[in-house]
């Protein structure tokens, strides 16, 4: 077991400084001169710009400058923002809450549907109710989100008028950030309608999130419920004279999930990717929009700092999940 | 080209040709087969939009701005689909862009998969520090939510449809890499390759002619799939503003320039985005048949 924690763990490290590497040449690689476009349109004096690049250490050898930028991670130092002027580090964990809120409701969302859909579709399989989930599923997976997304604003919002098109929450309410969770903070405000608010506000953004983890979630269900039911202990399961229910749900499910548990892990990366779709279409205040933003108006430091933070957060997250998968899963746990 | 197609250990010589082996299993897939027809209607669709489409893809009508399609009050049968803000008709937009969504999809593949089966080859045969280089530059491309590294690309090369597929293509790379690297090293040790090796084939030739025919059926997959997400990535990126430009008649672009009109006129929002949906969902199913059919132990996730 220890050696599986150090193997997986060894290959953490070079990834993590590989994408370090890309981050810190991202910012020189791009055409045009940094300091220059910091400048604007107005442009600086000689003494000016030599001054800002001994600043910002861009006068030293390459191998220095990236072995500061290295160090100034570890201390959280990620530059400011050309636009704001604020910390890179603060403004994404400012934003990262929100992003956080809707990503946890999506992901819970494609489980709690996800998974029964999947196992359904196993027990009935080649009949009309896998056919129709299945059918269900490869349409949501082929599906253009930022389309979907417009959609149900059109009939949700549009037609029928229930939910809000955009935001966080009503301008009706006004409270202070404790959590950064709209949900949690909408209740320790104690104000009436301030949590109905956050949660109609929530609800769109949320299914359109999850709409692709959702239906990777029940094709992966269902193809190990599959396998597992086909095995020698389910058979034997089967002939002592288990009930149905005991069967699927005690002895199959608790095998089939261990793949299950891995591809909702690997959701992360597909997550926070949809979200720059999905908060962009909802004016949802993240790091998804943060980063659209920061690219069409060519705010490069947090173009750098968003896109390192954001591979440390999907890298982080799959590092756990293997380290999960490897205690849940025997085979691992024992030769690993 | 048959011998491609299908497993090497699943047939043998008395068998039927592969093809047909392949044929059988792939039709009895019912939503295969006609995601199949749909593809091929639309590529037919594509290769002649010139001639199908009732107009051109950009003049602009000026009396008919936003007129609904003919079945509702206020649309006629010149404009099937209605026409959109400056007066363009949307069905002629349509058919040409089934025209950009095939061409994103089949250079992507094309450059991912080449780029990839190449470097996985490398890595496979050379293994040590060759290898580890290439897979942890691989990781390092995944480590990264594949919409934002292409939207970082983009905004390193400037916004733009070559520069939008070039990033799509370097995203999907790591896949290619990592299935032909796996099946060289499931390959490399098996008697036929030693007994090529033996007779005196070199390195290229055990490359590419020896080892590389037994892995493709992985990747053949894997190409139906990726086909389908360059189209759905290129649409977001167009969606974003980051990939082809107006007036590019790209379902994604199109429905960006929409967004501002979705509470007033539908089908300028449905319908580019029913075009996406339809392509990628035929082009999903027959890549389900696919996988079905050459590779049973292939699971898709």
């Amino acid at each position: 077991m220890l050696s599986f924690f150090l193997r997986r763990l060894a290959t953490f490290i070079p990834t993590f400084l590989g994408v370090t590497l890309v981050a810190f040449m991202f910012i020189r690689i791009i055409p045009g001169d940094p300091i220059l476009l910091m400048a604007g349109e107005r442009g600086m004096t000689d003494e000016r710009y030599a001054e800002l690049m001994a600043r910002f250490g861009y006068d030293q050898p390459l191998l220095t400058q990236y072995f500061n930028y290295l160090t100034g991670i570890f201390r959280g130092d990620l530059g400011e923002s050309f636009v704001t002027r604020k910390p890179v580090w603060d403004e994404f964990f400012t934003l990262f809450p929100a992003t956080v809120e809707l990503s946890l409701c999506a992901i819970f969302l494609a489980v709690i549907i996800g998974v029964p859909s999947g196992i359904a579709a196993a027990i009935h399989r080649g009949k009309f109710w896998d056919q129709a989930l299945m059918s269900t599923a490869l349409t949501g997976y082929s599906m253009p989100i930022f389309w979907w997304a417009l959609l149900l604003i059109i009939f949700f919002s549009g037609i029928l008028g229930w939910t809000p098109v955009s935001g966080r929450l009503s301008l009706m309410f006004y409270f202070e950030n404790v959590t950064g969770f709209m949900l949690i903070d909408s209740l320790l405000s104690g104000q009436k309608g301030a949590f109905g608010s956050a949660v109609q506000h929530l609800i769109l953004p949320t299914i359109v999130l999850a709409t692709i983890p959702l239906a990777v979630i029940a094709r992966q269900t269902r193809s190990a419920m599959l396998e597992v039911l086909g095995e020698d202990y389910i058979r034997t399961a089967r002939a002592k004279g288990l009930s149905v229910f005991r069967v699927n749900g005690l002895h199959a499910l608790r095998n089939a999930m261990i793949p299950v548990i891995t591809v909702i892990g690997l959701s992360t990366g597909t997550l926070l990717g949809g979200a720059i779709l999905t908060e962009t279409i909802f004016s949802w205040p993240g790091i998804g929009k943060w980063m659209i933003e920061s690219i069409s108006r060519r705010d490069y430091t947090v173009i750098q700092g968003g896109l390192l933070l954001i591979a440390t957060v999907v890298m982080l997250v799959n590092l756990v999940v293997d380290l999960l998968y490897g205690l849940i899963n025997p085979k691992i746990r024992h030769h690993g | 080209m048959n011998t491609s197609l299908t497993d090497s250990a699943a047939t043998d010589v008395q068998a039927p040709g592969r093809f047909r082996e392949f044929w059988f299993y792939f039709s009895e897939n019912r939503g295969a087969v006609v995601g199949m027809v749909i593809t091929v209607l639309l590529i037919l669709v594509a290769l002649f939009a010139d001639f199908i489409a009732p107009h051109s893809a950009t003049e602009q009508y000026r009396d008919h701005f936003l007129q609904p399609p003919f079945w509702q009050e206020g649309g006629s049968t010149e404009f099937l689909l209605g026409t959109d803000a400056v007066g363009r008709d949307l069905l002629s937009r349509l058919i040409h862009g089934t025209r950009y969504s095939f061409m994103i999809g089949a250079m992507v593949v094309l450059v991912a998969a080449s780029g990839g089966i190449l470097l996985g080859l490398i890595a496979g045969f050379a293994r040590g520090w060759v290898d580890t280089i290439i897979m942890r530059i691989m990781d390092v491309i995944l480590a990264v939510p594949s919409l934002l590294l292409a939207l970082v690309m983009v905004a390193i090369l400037g916004p733009s449809l070559m520069n939008a597929m070039l990033a799509i293509a370097i995203v999907l790379q790591p896949h290619y890499v990592r299935l032909t690297r796996a099946s060289v090293l499931a390959e490399r040790t098996k008697d036929y390759v030693t007994s090529a090796k033996v007779a005196g084939a070199g390195p290229f030739r055990l490359m590419f002619v020896t080892v590389l025919p037994n892995c493709l059926a992985p990747i053949i997959v894997q190409a139906a799939l990726s086909f389908s997400s360059a189209i759905l990535d290129a649409a977001a990126l167009g969606f974003l503003g980051m990939g082809a430009q107006p007036p590019t008649p790209e379902w994604g672009t199109m429905l960006s320039e929409a967004r501002e009109f979705i509470l007033r006129a539908w089908w300028v929002v449905t319908f580019p985005g029913l075009a996406i949906l339809i392509t990628v969902l035929a082009i999903n199913l027959m890549g389900d048949g696919l996988r079905d059919a050459l590779d049973p132990k292939l699971k898709r996730s």
